[in-house]
């Protein structure tokens, strides 16, 4: 697998994980005709431990898990795509794992392109929490003393 | 011991329908729902989450609304449901200087790359009960806006280590041990120490890092750095051989920057706790960094007799679900224990009785 195959199927993972089920069904709809595809492994909730580090930047401890979903999915093309992201929601992580498998087919521009408005609005809700947060930042002026 | 007592089935089921109702309350009010208590009643899923050691909103919310609130009980519910899943495997390390800063406050530098930016706080409030929230009625201002901020917001911690003037982290690539695999022993490695405290109970740390404040294995601390926001996690399955983006989770991070600690070879430079927690968790996140430090005592060659400082103590004490189980077995029929208790007395007694008489009888002979 080429890095640029690997970037661009992180990149609609990525979209994936952090868009609505909805906007998924959405661009899997859009990007009909698909090809049939069967379960590879049959989708399934779980944890994965995640892991911090001490100071931020040292060694490595677990602090607590996460629930995660995954699912993998063979397209008639022979791909076969995967998806493994936050939550509990089977349904979608095998929509994400069919996107992963177009992805692998080819088929990647036409992907990004029918998950534009979910990267859209993912994009919006946080440049909106960016300014709302950058309203927040401390001005700091210092008072005349008077004392020269 | 208490011992298996048949005949309560009934009553233990009318008992439980009867909680479900008082779990509902008056019909006649609308049923809360689990993403109004996940949306509103944010800070609470956000502790069943850190101390339930489980990230998933609405498992947390619903465990609150099941426990009618009780926050211990909603931790324990997330505990047990969480042993009903399989582990895929662990996440990479989170970076937290690459956080979306929703929230960042440092008490010791004014000035710094990134600014000090307040976000949603109860800092600086008055603490007066609103009461037109008891009505139902304005909508809240909506708010304020600004530029973007450009730049990224390095750990504090980043900028004194540039003069060594600050205990650095460093990473010998040791393999972190996992308490819900293998149970706690003593001494135990900072890793599992913290990996406990994440899950701790708040207030218990909240104490204990205050009993440091007054004295009780003083450490001075200040807080360095304090950030809350979201963050990416990845992690690679074995099958893939790449990291997969995961989604991304909200955390709280503090770096507590405490006293003085020098050697022979070593000037003396401030050492450092460090905290975590779920979502916007600050008196949490601020608690555990100051006991993580204090729990360091001895790396340091500090007298450590205070009860933040023994980690045996801290760390069997700190897990409330574990807590809650013994005290609340109280509960339980102990009858038969009560009974052998009561006969013991009654012998003691006895005997007591015995020695009273003989001894009225000897002071009359």
């Amino acid at each position: 697998m080429t890095p640029e195959l690997i970037e661009q199927r992180r990149d609609v993972m990525r979209i994936c994980a952090d868009a609505r089920a909805g906007e998924l069904a959405a661009a899997l709809d859009a990007l009909s005709p698909l090809p049939d595809a069967s379960d590879f492994r049959t989708p399934e909730s779980g944890l994965v431990m995640l892991r911090g580090r001490m100071g931020g930047d040292g060694r490595a401890f677990n602090f607590g898990e996460a629930t995660v979903t995954r699912a993998a999915v063979r397209i008639d093309t022979g791909e076969v795509g995967h998806a493994y992201q936050l939550g509990r929601d089977r349904a979608k992580a095998r929509v994400a794992a069919i996107l992963d498998a177009l992805v692998q087919s080819g088929k990647a521009n036409e992907v990004v392109a029918a998950l534009a408005p979910a990267s859209r609005r993912i994009a919006e809700e946080r440049a909106l929490v960016r300014r709302q947060t950058a309203a927040t930042r401390v001005d700091f002026f210092t008072m005349t003393r008077g004392e020269d | 011991m208490y011992v298996a007592v048949k005949g309560g089935e009934r009553a233990i089921e009318n008992a439980h329908r009867l909680l479900a109702a008082k779990r509902r309350g008056p019909t006649d009010t609308p049923e809360i729902s689990v993403e109004q208590i996940d949306s509103q009643l944010a800070l609470s899923v956000d502790r069943v989450m850190t101390e339930g050691s489980l990230y998933d909103r609405g498992l947390a919310a619903l465990a609150i609304k099941q426990a009618r609130g009780d926050l211990i009980e909603a931790i324990f519910l997330v505990r047990a449901f969480r042993t009903t899943l399989p582990r895929f495997g662990v996440s990479e390390p989170i970076d937290t200087a690459a956080m979306d800063a929703e929230r960042r406050v440092s008490a010791t530098f004014k000035d710094m790359p990134g600014g000090q930016v307040l976000g949603p706080t109860f800092d600086y409030t008055h603490r007066l009960l609103d009461f037109t929230l008891a009505t139902n009625g304005e909508a809240p201002p909506s708010p304020a806006e600004a530029d973007e901020l450009v730049g990224g917001m390095p750990r504090v911690t980043d900028l004194l280590d540039a003069q060594s003037l600050i205990e650095r982290e460093t990473d010998d690539g040791a393999e972190a041990g996992d308490l819900t695999r293998e149970p706690l022993d003593f001494p135990a490695d900072r890793d599992l120490r913290l990996q406990a405290l994440a899950r701790g109970d708040e207030g218990f740390l909240l104490a204990l890092g205050y009993s440091t404040q007054r004295g009780f294995g003083r450490t001075h601390a200040f807080t360095g750095e304090i950030r809350f926001g979201e963050i990416e996690v990845e992690f690679a399955p074995e099958e893939l051989g790449f990291a997969v983006p995961l989604g991304r989770i909200s955390l709280t991070e503090c770096q507590m920057v405490t006293q003085f600690t020098g050697s022979a070879e070593q000037p003396p430079q401030f050492t450092r706790g460090y905290g975590v927690a779920f979502g916007q968790s600050e008196r949490k996140a601020m608690s555990m960094a100051m006991v993580d430090r204090a729990l360091r005592a001895k790396e340091f060659d500090e007298e450590a007799k205070s009860p933040a400082q023994d980690e045996e103590f801290v760390l069997t004490h700190s897990d409330n679900v574990a807590a809650t189980g013994f005290v609340e077995h109280l509960k339980l029929p102990h009858y038969v224990d009560f009974q052998a208790e009561l006969q013991l007395l009654r012998r003691l007694r006895e005997e007591h009785a015995e020695r009273e008489d003989d001894g009225m009888r000897e002071a009359a002979e």
